[in-house]
């Protein structure tokens, strides 16, 4: 998409396309299954609950790893789209120098970000490396008869592993979550209509607002 | 001892106390007592309990043994191990170990299983799957330091021997008891059949020429409801890698241990911190709207 594509009326800049949109639901939404069903499998005290909400154990279990190739599929589509955009920086080096002042909303003290600052990054390859372990150790507890070395050992490894990447992958995605609905006003928004204030633009990534409607030209309102 | 006696005392993926725990007497533990010095390999205990649990055929591979099969299968619970020996003189041995759940006092199974109630102990000892609660995830596979359940691959639900639990709740014996010939399976409370195993294993040193005589009843998963006599109590791995100190898995203990811990603290830390972070810095704009007429940068 061209830069001037990006600029849209009424003040607004447009920050998602369609497509992009469609896969960040599309992973959301296979997410939050996973992690309820997960949780269901991860503690007793979230089984009884979750696992009569959503249609009972053996249906959890059966469809838990079909989400899981499906989240895949959208991480990895995510991967194709935006692994140029989130190659580390020496800007994100900077940010991550003064990510305190990014934590007390202190934004006007940050290095000017891009499209995404190294928050974001650190969320996308974080989720990116998760998914691969996740994927990895769920298709030896999923289908273990298929592996010729020993599978209980190999299983044995995988339900620890598993867990580990899930309970990082949660991590993210809590600091996901607020920063999406809580602390960025407008973020939300964003990715439900695709586009963001230039407001929003120029105050959380300046660096990326500059590329899109260059160092001279002004924007249309 | 009746079915109304097949009391629960633990059970499976189950948040809060065990009903009916500690509102009645302890009952004894029954115990399955196998000598495998007498056993003359005949098989007679893996038909009955094919029979008795009508378990359905189950195709098998000739491969130069006795053996029946390779390992137990969901439909074959009770199998005859048989391992040629060298003994340290060049003389020849034939080790026949029947293979069964061991129903251990502290079952690995259990503790790996997510689903509430598809594993449960009884208080006479028996470790039992209850298949209408099983999810087919197969987290008991890797609890079981014996290899023993095995899961139905068309139902995904996990079998193995319920040491005829339904025998034993109406005062029978387990059917592979019933049909031994030569008296190398005996059932009874845990105390008797440890007392029979230790005098068989002092005859065994005193008289037959097996110094090493010895029962086994491995303590790292709290002793077990199978308990076997062999000629050679230091080296049971030679009866068809019956391992020398069982214990539940480390990533089993690991992940139902300090890992569930440290997630739990991390994942309601983490809502607590946000939540506080929220309360004492707020979102980083309040309104779009605000944003757009302010200045850049500055704080809201």
């Amino acid at each position: 998409m061209s830069s001037s594509e990006r600029i849209i009326p009424h003040g607004h800049v447009l920050r998602y396309n369609l497509s992009e949109r469609l896969t960040h639901w599309v992973a959301a939404a296979s997410y939050i299954y996973l992690l309820f069903t997960g949780l269901a499998l991860w503690s007793p005290w979230l089984f009884f609950w979750i696992a009569a909400l959503l249609g009972g154990g053996q249906v959890i279990r059966t469809w838990h790893p079909w989400a899981g190739l499906i989240f895949f599929g959208a991480v990895w589509y995510m991967y194709v789209m935006w692994a140029p955009q989130m190659r580390h920086t020496d800007d994100d080096r900077k940010w991550w120098k003064a990510v305190k002042y990014y934590s007390t909303n202190q934004d006007d003290k940050m290095p000017p970000a891009g499209r995404y600052n190294a928050g974001q990054k650190f969320l996308f390859w974080g989720f990116f490396w998760g998914v691969l372990v996740l994927l990895l150790s769920g298709i030896f507890m999923w289908i273990p008869q298929y592996f010729a070395w020993h599978s209980v050992i190999a299983m044995r490894i995988s339900v620890v592993v598993h867990a580990s990447a899930a309970l990082f992958t949660i991590g993210l995605f809590m600091i996901h979550l607020y920063m999406g609905l809580f602390a960025e006003r407008g973020a939300f928004g964003s990715v439900i209509r695709g586009d963001v204030s230039i407001a929003f633009a120029k105050r959380y990534h300046p660096a990326w607002y500059k590329e899109i409607v260059g160092e001279s030209s002004s924007p249309r309102k | 001892m009746s079915q109304a006696t097949l009391r629960v005392q633990k059970i499976s993926g189950h948040a809060g106390s065990v009903p009916g725990e500690d509102a009645q007497r302890k009952e004894y533990t029954v115990c399955k007592l196998i000598d495998t010095t007498t056993c003359i390999g005949c098989k007679a205990c893996e038909v009955a309990c094919v029979e008795w649990n009508d378990l359905p055929f189950s195709e098998t591979v000739f491969n130069n043994t006795y053996q029946t099969m390779p390992e137990t299968r969901w439909n074959y619970w009770n199998l005859i191990l048989f391992n040629e020996h060298e003994r340290e003189d060049d003389s020849l041995m034939w080790l026949m170990r029947k293979n069964q759940c061991m129903h251990c006092s502290e079952p690995g199974c259990l503790a790996a299983c997510p689903a509430d109630g598809a594993i449960v102990q009884y208080t006479n000892g028996i470790v039992d799957f209850q298949q209408a609660n099983c999810i087919g995830c197969g987290y008991c596979i890797t609890g079981c330091p014996f290899d023993i359940p095995k899961m139905n691959p068309k139902t995904h639900r996990v079998f193995k021997c319920t040491l005829c639990t339904d025998r034993v709740s109406e005062g029978l014996e387990p059917a592979c008891i019933k049909s031994c010939p030569t008296g190398c399976l005996h059932f009874g409370s845990k105390d008797d059949m440890l007392d029979l195993a230790e005098k068989r294993a002092k005859q065994l040193r005193d008289h037959s020429n097996f110094p090493n005589a010895g029962v086994y009843d491995p303590p790292g998963v709290g002793g077990t409801g199978v308990v076997y006599v062999l000629h050679d109590a230091s080296n049971p791995e030679a009866y068809g890698g019956l391992p020398k100190d069982p214990h539940v898995p480390l990533s089993v203990k690991l992940w139902k241990g300090p890992l569930k811990w440290l997630g739990n603290v991390a994942m309601i830390g983490g809502l607590v911190g946000l939540f506080v972070h929220y309360l004492r810095y707020g979102p980083k704009s309040r309104e779009e709207e605000d944003l757009a007429t302010r200045p850049e940068g500055g704080k809201p």
